[in-house]
């Protein structure tokens, strides 16, 4: 069984206007959803109190909305979660600290919403309380991480083969990172520190995919030293396409069983993969590679020829 | 093809035996046989709290009250030595976090009194104010530093001793950072009472009552020099909680410090009231004794981390070293006051910075989901790979397994715990995994469409795989790491299943399937391959 029988001979690289078009835009969509709708940052990083309730038959949000009111918690963020009898009610509150508060938040909660669980119980199943140093701490930890593993295959890449190669590898990360979050951005999905680590995750895998193009792409330089680096890409992308297709394919299959099955917790952070392996085989082909011919044109035109360097 | 050493076969095999054996304990759940011989492994992968429920808490242990205290108590101790010595002073006072002010009286004693507390009390820096006449002993730094290291040890231990006492299996109380305390209660699922537990201070201290003091103008904010306005809780009959306040002399006549032990009793006589029952050691007993001997008649009050428990008056000399606070409580509460009183009291008080409980309902479907998924993905994956590899595939699908076998018993040898972010990371392991045996089988088709001959194009396309196999796999390492060092909790568990996840895929994707390969083509040398 073969997915590709014929040698494919596709211009991958004639299509770079179209396609740095479609990924420009994306990029500025995200760009602006970040500016005008924000982050729907979760607790973990805006600080407060999340609360899990199952209640015995499914309930109506503004029910619980208008039953917590009197509370005075300040503005609560009510939402399913997963079915209609589980919600999750999560305090934005910075007010709200200290030890005591929170097992007494969760008693008057359950307790003001105990008649919408008629002859029931409400099942609290999961509380959190993050504080807004840690929450704050989060944050600068998540954005370092980011930074720091761009960075550390920027050095790592720019070792391995050459400079401008890490360089374009870093940008369709960047792609890839912005176009995901931005996703969470637009969609208002909420920002949580799985999320981050999906994120990251997308970094690795979409670091992998690249990578593999560009040994090719290095291979097939020293197989057609006298062609010029546009055809040279072509021919590597072309031959690396069904590996590139098959590998995306068995990890979407598996992402897909997570993002079905692997219920409400981790849905979050399954669609983040999903929407990064998608993007990130997109821009293994489509951003990375083209990104270093552009680098070339704008080089100085005496460099020497395109060879590996001979340390490695 | 190249010749096979013999090492090669028997490293796979140990490798997978030896991974099996450690995964066996975690797959029976952690109850062996009795025939299962003693030195074979037994460690389970533990469970993350949110697949099995339970509560984690971090706290800051507010390490400047601690310094506050050591200042405090340099007070008392710069009496003693000023007053043995013979050497007069006019104020003693502490005037900042860590900083004293002595002002000095006669001209004479200046450098004397300064010669003497420099030799006596190296852990402070002096410093001269205002013409010689008054002068600031401020902690040095590093002992600054060597306070906040011990109370963070010392709170620590006072903390697994309430916890252990609690009842609670598998606790984990761990050290973050300088002065943070990470706990993870699995199983427990009442926060509020582990948080009681844990979080309080429990500084007991005997104080006496200021009987001739002014009460009424203490409430009205004219507390007497030497005095201190505390409340307790009085409870009536009927259930209702009224605050009273007492007027004490500050100075704590005798501190918790000197306890040896602590039980929860019901009071036999009357309404069936809990208390505890405190013992203090022969020091406490004595003192105990005759502090009761020279004040009966007055009212001594019994005071828990500045709150009012009692304020009994002594009615005689109370020999042997026993008293008992009784203060309203339910049984439970009694219970738990015995053994925050047994354990000790914190060093400084801890604040709540993070909470997270997860009820055992959600932890359970959690695992179940997320194993669920796993199976599905793994069983999608092995199968597309069988039917698109064929034999080849097959061979792949064998190493996945060995690679997710490896992994879990990685997890149970250093006993790193399994959250769902983590099953989530194995889950992405598989694709690359996977990635690795189709790079190489991609490449084996390529060169066999090139015409070379069967055991030529898998030698080549082996080796050709390898070095991006090396590549690819590096570069995701070192994001699995930056996530290590930079990740906490289940974030971080996710990094470690990766970083395993990713020494062990290139063991058997590389290396398990090529010997495997060799083995089975040894003698054969087909003339053509199917894949």
């Amino acid at each position: 069984m073969e997915l590709i029988h014929k040698k494919t001979n596709i211009d991958f690289i004639g299509m770079r206007k179209y396609t740095f078009a479609f990924s420009g835009s994306l990029i500025i969509l995200s760009i602006l959803s970040f500016i005008f709708v924000g982050l729907n940052l979760g607790i973990d990083f805006a600080g407060g109190i999340l609360i899990q309730l199952r209640f015995p038959a499914p309930v109506k949000i503004q029910d619980i909305r208008s039953m917590a009111a009197p509370l005075g918690y300040g503005e609560l963020v009510i939402q399913e979660f997963g079915s209609s009898e589980e919600v999750i009610v999560r305090v934005v509150e910075r007010r709200i600290e200290g030890d005591m508060v929170q097992s007494e938040l969760v008693a008057k909660l359950t307790q003001a919403l105990q008649p919408l669980a008629a002859n029931g119980k409400i099942e609290v199943r999961r509380v959190e309380y993050v504080g807004p140093q840690v929450g704050k701490e989060l944050t600068w930890k998540g954005l370092m991480a980011v930074f720091y593993s761009l960075f550390a295959i920027l050095a790592y890449v720019g070792w391995r083969f050459e400079f401008r190669f890490a360089l374009g590898a870093v940008i369709a990360l960047f792609h890839d990172v912005v176009i995901t979050v931005g996703f969470f951005s637009f969609t208002h999905r909420e920002f949580t520190l799985v999320v981050v680590a999906a994120v990251l995750t997308i970094i690795g895998y979409s670091i992998n995919d690249t990578i593999v193009v560009f040994d090719r792409i290095r291979e097939t330089m020293k197989r057609l030293k006298k062609q010029p680096l546009p055809i040279i890409i072509n021919a590597a992308v072309n031959e690396t396409l069904s590996r590139t297709i098959i590998t995306s394919l068995t990890v979407v299959l598996v992402l897909l069983s997570l993002l079905l099955v692997g219920g409400e917790v981790i849905r979050d952070f399954s669609l983040a993969l999903f929407i990064g392996v998608v993007i990130g085989t997109y821009s293994s082909i489509f951003v990375a590679s083209p990104i270093v011919i552009l680098l070339e044109k704008r080089g100085a035109p005496s460099s020497p020829p395109l060879v590996e360097k001979k340390h490695v | 093809m190249r010749q096979l050493p013999l090492w090669k076969p028997l490293l796979v095999l140990a490798v997978t035996l030896i991974s099996l054996l450690y995964c066996i304990p975690s797959m029976l759940g952690g109850k062996m046989p009795s025939w299962w011989p003693g030195w074979f492994p037994s460690q389970i992968v533990h469970r993350g709290l949110d697949l099995q429920g339970g509560i984690a808490l971090l706290y800051r242990v507010e390490i400047e009250k601690a310094v506050e205290q050591t200042t405090e108590n340099l007070i008392d101790e710069i009496r003693v030595v000023l007053r043995t010595e013979h050497l007069g002073h006019r104020s003693l006072q502490r005037i900042a976090m860590d900083t004293v002010e002595l002002g000095l009286g006669t001209p004479a004693d200046q450098d004397k009194t300064r010669q003497v507390l420099a030799k006596q009390l190296p852990n402070f820096s002096l410093t001269w104010m205002a013409e010689k006449t008054a002068f600031h002993l401020t902690l040095t730094p590093e002992y600054k530093k060597e306070v906040g290291r011990l109370s963070l040890d010392q709170a620590i231990e006072t903390i697994r001793s309430r916890v252990d006492q609690f009842g609670v299996t598998e606790p984990t109380i761990q050290k973050q950072g300088e002065d943070r305390i990470m706990i993870q209660l699995p199983g427990l699922d009442d926060p509020g009472r582990a948080k009681g537990l844990i979080g309080r201070t429990a500084r007991l201290e005997f104080k006496m009552v200021d009987e001739k003091g002014d009460l009424d103008a203490a409430l009205a904010g004219r507390v007497p020099p030497g005095d201190i306005l505390l409340y307790g809780e009085h409870v009536d009959r009927k259930g209702l909680k009224t605050k009273q306040p007492y007027l004490l002399k500050r100075r704590t006549v005798l501190a918790g410090d000197r306890l040896t032990d602590a039980r929860a009793s019901i009071d036999q006589n009357q309404y069936n009231e809990p208390y505890v029952m405190i013992t203090f050691d022969r020091q406490g007993a004595r003192k105990f004794g005759q502090l009761t001997g020279e004040s009966v008649g007055q009212r001594m009050a019994i005071v828990l981390d500045n709150k009012v428990y009692s304020a009994p008056v002594i009615r005689e000399k109370i020999d042997g070293g026993r008293a008992h606070i009784s203060g309203s409580f339910t049984p439970e509460e009694a219970h738990d006051l015995a053994i925050v009183l047994r354990a000790g009291a914190l060093p400084a008080p801890i604040t709540i910075l993070e909470e997270r409980s997860v009820g055992p309902t959600l932890g359970n479907d959690s695992i179940r989901q997320g194993l669920a998924a796993t199976w599905l993905g793994c069983a999608l994956v092995l199968l597309f790979m069988g039917f698109y590899y064929k034999g080849f595939g097959m061979l792949a699908n064998i190493a996945v397994i060995v690679n997710l076998f490896i992994l879990m018993a990685a997890l149970a040898m250093i006993q790193a715990t399994l959250t769902m972010p983590g099953i989530a990371g194995a889950v992405l392991l598989l694709g690359i995994s996977v990635d690795a045996n189709v790079l190489i089988f991609e490449r084996i088709r390529e060169e066999l469409r090139l015409g070379k001959n069967p055991m030529a194009a898998i030698d080549y396309g082996y080796d050709r795989a390898f070095i991006t196999i090396i590549d690819s796999h590096i570069t995701t390492l070192v994001t699995a790491l930056v996530l290590y060092q930079f990740g906490t909790g289940a974030v971080r568990g996710f990094a470690v299943t990766l970083i395993i996840g990713l020494v062990a895929s290139m063991f058997t994707a590389v290396f398990m399937t090529r010997v495997s390969v060799a083995l089975i083509l040894k003698n054969r040398r087909p003339k053509t391959l199917s894949i």
